[in-house]
């Protein structure tokens, strides 16, 4: 096994996901066997190979540093779950 | 013919002589989706009263003579292009209730040139799936038998062009999200090069790779919607300047002397004995146009699905982390404290794909397997890019099947992820080497299912592959055949 049940609590935890028993032990046993599939990459010798993160070769995106009008408060504001004023609302942080 | 069956060049030909308006084009597309949505399910929102008020804006402009082909052509988009003020889901449970503050740039183009939006289509959640069976709003059921998938994850923006309820869609492409479901039903599907079209507005599944592009009736159709939405966009950074051809003009049927490379990787023993006889039959009709056919190898071909399922899902698990219940989307209302109010969610929200990919992606970046995962995917992704770029020199188009079978039954490969990933087996490369591929109807199965076959172009190579497609799809009558539904 590539993957354990406590490997999938801890990834769980580190995305913010709750998983239930069910769910935990699912995701043990495919994410093994996905894990297991992947592993042929190791069949090729990549030392010397460059990482590609990007498909077009590109320079860094520049664009003129212009004022542009924002969408506004009430627009971002308008899909928030929870709101007060012109800020967004959360459970409190900070005992 | 019935006015929901037309295509967008034959629309506009009967717009612009009057012998139909806008308004009962619209109506014709609503009534007709009216009719046949309880069989197919493609639509997730539809926006009948937004729809007829552009219908008479269109008709107003094409009397005026300003008029783009596109002015009055009613269209829908699948559910991942933010529209300003139309819920918009990307069929997922923890958008249920969003309503983008502003508009995708290809929805935005696509209206200046006066389209009509009939709605959102269905799609498989984040646009993570082969079958659109991860909907959190339903399963899109294939035109051509119910039974079966669509093909994934634009299965609602095939279906609606097979069942004829919308005259032209637009899709997004990670893996073979555009080019899967069109050969699975029967319609024309390109997936532009990796910064033809603007991602802007477009929700991120894996950013490396998700590209726009269109589902259409025929190749002309094609190269129609691909001149409008293409194009540099200083919204998105990875959008390029290389100029925007007429495509339509690149449509001149002649392929006599393209080189046609027919990579061995794809023409395996196991591939379905239909879709070998469309293949076969496509090279043959292909030769008597005058193509020349050249083996070719992509040595790297069997890497590819592993290579995609690190990178994809390591991207979308940082793209996904934005899904937190705070600034929009599902809030539990059972949490206590911050933490456990993004973590329940965004496991009330989201369905178990997504959080299948969130796993595995946040396992391959996470530390201790950065290097052996993530970056090690990176690097075989060098070595697929090379195998397209040796192939491009020496021929002009890559031709392989679309999907090693025809559409396959609902639940069948719903247990099984791993299977359900190897179905984009021949789709995954070209995306990763970010260049440019259509599918083109190219016959059926014994038991009546749509076979596609797939063009592959060099990148910016849009025009050779429209030129090919299309002189096939003059030669053959695949196209025509419509699903009975």
């Amino acid at each position: 096994m590539k993957i354990t049940v406590a490997d999938v609590e801890y990834v769980a935890r580190l995305a913010r996901l709750a998983l239930s028993k069910a769910e935990t032990d699912l995701f043990a046993g495919q994410m093994d066997a996905i894990l297991g599939y992947v592993d042929k990459l190791n069949e090729l010798d990549t030392a010397d190979i460059r990482p590609t993160s990007h498909a077009v070769p590109m320079e860094n995106a520049f664009r003129e540093d212009a004022v542009n009008p924002s969408i506004g408060v009430e627009k971002a504001l308008a899909n928030a779950p929870d709101r007060v004023d012109s800020f967004y609302r959360v459970p409190k942080v900070i005992e | 013919m019935d006015i929901f069956e037309l295509t967008i060049h034959e629309m506009c030909g009967m717009l612009n002589t009057g012998e139909v308006s806008s308004v009962e084009a619209t109506r014709a597309m609503l009534a007709r989706i009216e009719s046949v949505e309880p069989r197919v399910g493609s639509f997730i929102t539809l926006t009948p009263e937004s729809a007829l008020a552009e219908a008479e804006a269109a008709d107003r402009r094409i009397a005026s003579g300003d008029a783009h082909v596109l002015t009055g052509i009613p269209l829908a988009l699948k559910d991942i292009f933010l529209t300003e003020g139309i819920l918009t889901t990307c069929g997922s449970r923890i958008l249920h209730n969003f309503i983008p503050p502003y508009s995708a740039t290809s929805w935005e183009r696509l209206r200046d040139c006066g389209c009509v939006l009939l709605g959102k289509l269905n799609q498989d959640e984040f646009a993570m799936g082969s079958s659109n069976e991860s909907s959190a709003f339903g399963v899109t059921k294939n035109p051509w038998d119910t039974a079966r998938i669509p093909g994934g994850s634009s299965g609602g923006s095939a279906a609606a062009i097979a069942a004829r309820q919308a005259t032209a869609t637009l899709g997004t492409d990670t893996g073979g999200s555009i080019r899967q479901p069109a050969s699975h039903c029967g319609c024309v599907g390109l997936k532009p090069t990796y910064g033809r079209v603007s991602r802007y507005g477009v929700i991120a599944y894996a950013s490396s790779l998700d590209q726009v592009g269109p589902l259409t009736r025929d190749v002309t159709d094609c190269a129609i919607m691909l001149g409008a939405v293409a194009g540099y966009d200083p919204k998105d950074s990875t959008s390029v300047k290389t100029p925007v051809p007429d495509y339509t003009a690149a449509l001149t049927g002649d392929v006599k002397g393209l080189k046609i490379g027919l990579p061995k990787e794809y023409f395996i023993a196991g591939l379905d004995r239909d879709v070998q006889g469309s293949m076969d039959r496509a090279i043959e009709t292909y030769g008597r146009l005058g193509a020349e056919f050249v083996e070719i190898s992509l040595p790297h071909t069997d890497y590819a699905v592993a290579t995609y399922y690190l990178i994809a899902t390591a991207e979308a698990s940082s793209n996904l982390a934005r899904y937190d219940g705070v600034r929009f989307g599902h809030r539990s209302e059972h949490a206590e404290g911050l933490i456990d109010m993004m973590t329940k969610s965004r496991s009330e929200g989201f369905g178990a794909e997504v959080k299948r990919r969130i796993m595995l992606g946040t396992y391959a970046l996470s530390s201790g397997y950065y290097d052996a995962y993530y970056v090690k995917a990176q690097k075989v992704r060098t070595l697929i890019m090379g195998d397209f770029t040796r192939a491009f020199e020496n021929v002009d188009v890559i031709l392989t099947p679309v999907a090693p079978t025809p559409a396959f039954k609902i639940g069948e490969k719903v247990n099984d992820p791993l299977q359900m990933y190897l179905s984009d087996i021949f789709t995954i490369p070209v995306n990763l080497a970010g260049t440019c591929a259509m599918a083109v109807p190219a016959g059926f199965s014994a038991s009546g299912l749509p076979i596609g076959l797939q063009l592959i172009g060099r990148p910016f190579g849009e025009e050779t592959i429209l030129r090919a497609g299309h002189a096939f799809e003059q030669a053959t009558e695949w196209h025509m055949r419509k699903a009975e539904i």
